[in-house]
């Protein structure tokens, strides 16, 4: 496993969100307990894949990129899931972006820890001004949603979310939010 | 608890102070984030640039990512631009560097010579 964190996959797998042109990407994590399953994906409206290059993008050699030849970030979150007794799913059609996502068996002793989403988050943001970014982070009954829209609209044009005040206030406001939902709970 | 109406209270402070930042001629740090970043550590690592940029409050200096840089094995890279120079790219960068690389590089204008592309490559010959 390539990967620490499933949170290090999501970054990984919404880069290829920015790549296709997404200015619209949600990130979901689910997390249910009594199904004792943990479900990750992204979602975006980006230029969105053939049924072809469906297929392929699961093959490490494949990939769009041409400083190498091999693209790992795809099969490596799909292995990571399937070892641990969930699936990876992908839908996508050009035109109409991609969805694509993965579960893992909560308890399953290989399963890595989702880590740090609100770094994920954060650095997406940031680096990314010009693309809108929805988090939705759920765990049974309790959600918490984090729409760059919103904050966008609440902090008005001309403040980029690079200004260290508006740095600072993402950082704590999704880790306020993550950890609400976890309700002291080790993911 | 924070709040979105705390938005507010921020952009009145800051929009005194924004139009005094040039950030287009300033420093830029580009962190290259592909799947070969990511997994040899590069999240913390810009994290930990933006963090050092937001409690030094140097509104000129831009943190941001790129793809792939093409030398996987020394990744996480981090490339510095400054405006007539030329570029200096950091190799297997780690965030315990990250403070050393601003006070010494981004502040002061001294590359950290050890930690660059150039030392890397000469130590393995």
């Amino acid at each position: 496993m390539i990967m620490k964190e499933i949170s290090l996959h999501l970054l990984d797998i919404v880069q290829n969100s920015l790549s296709a042109g997404a200015n619209l990407i949600e990130v979901s994590v689910e997390i249910n307990t009594d199904a004792d399953l943990l479900t990750v994906g992204v979602a975006d409206n980006g230029s969105g894949m053939d049924e072809q290059t469906c297929l392929r993008v699961t093959n490490p050699f494949y990939t769009s990129r041409d400083t190498r030849k091999v693209g790992l970030g795809i099969p490596f979150f799909k292995e990571g899931a399937e070892g641990c007794g969930g699936d990876f799913f992908l839908s996508s059609a050009p035109g109409e972006g991609t969805k694509i996502g993965a579960s893992y068996r909560l308890s399953h002793i290989d399963r890595p820890p989702l880590g740090d989403m609100a770094q994920t988050m954060l650095t997406l943001c940031v680096c990314n001004e010009d693309v809108g970014f929805v988090l939705r982070y759920a765990r049974d009954d309790k959600e918490f949603m984090f729409d760059t829209r919103e904050i966008r609209l609440a902090l008005g044009d001309g403040i980029p979310f690079r200004t260290p005040e508006v740095m600072e206030w993402l950082k704590g406001y999704l880790s306020e939010g993550i950890e609400e939902v976890n309700g002291g709970m080790d993911v | 608890m924070k709040s979105l109406q705390e938005l507010e209270a921020i952009r009145q402070k800051t929009l005194e102070t924004i139009n005094l930042r040039k950030e287009h001629n300033g420093t830029r740090i580009v962190v290259g984030m592909a799947t070969c970043g990511i997994a040899a550590g590069a999240r913390p690592v810009l994290a930990a640039f933006m963090d050092e940029v937001a409690k030094r409050g140097l509104g000129d200096v831009v943190v941001a990512q790129t793809g792939c840089i093409g030398v996987c094995r020394l990744e996480p890279i981090v490339e510095v631009y400054k405006p007539g120079l030329e570029k200096v790219t950091y190799v297997k960068v780690t965030s315990d560097m990250v403070g050393r690389i601003m006070t010494e590089h981004i502040v002061n204008n001294r590359v950290v010579d050890e930690y660059t592309i150039g030392a890397a490559e000469a130590k393995k010959q």
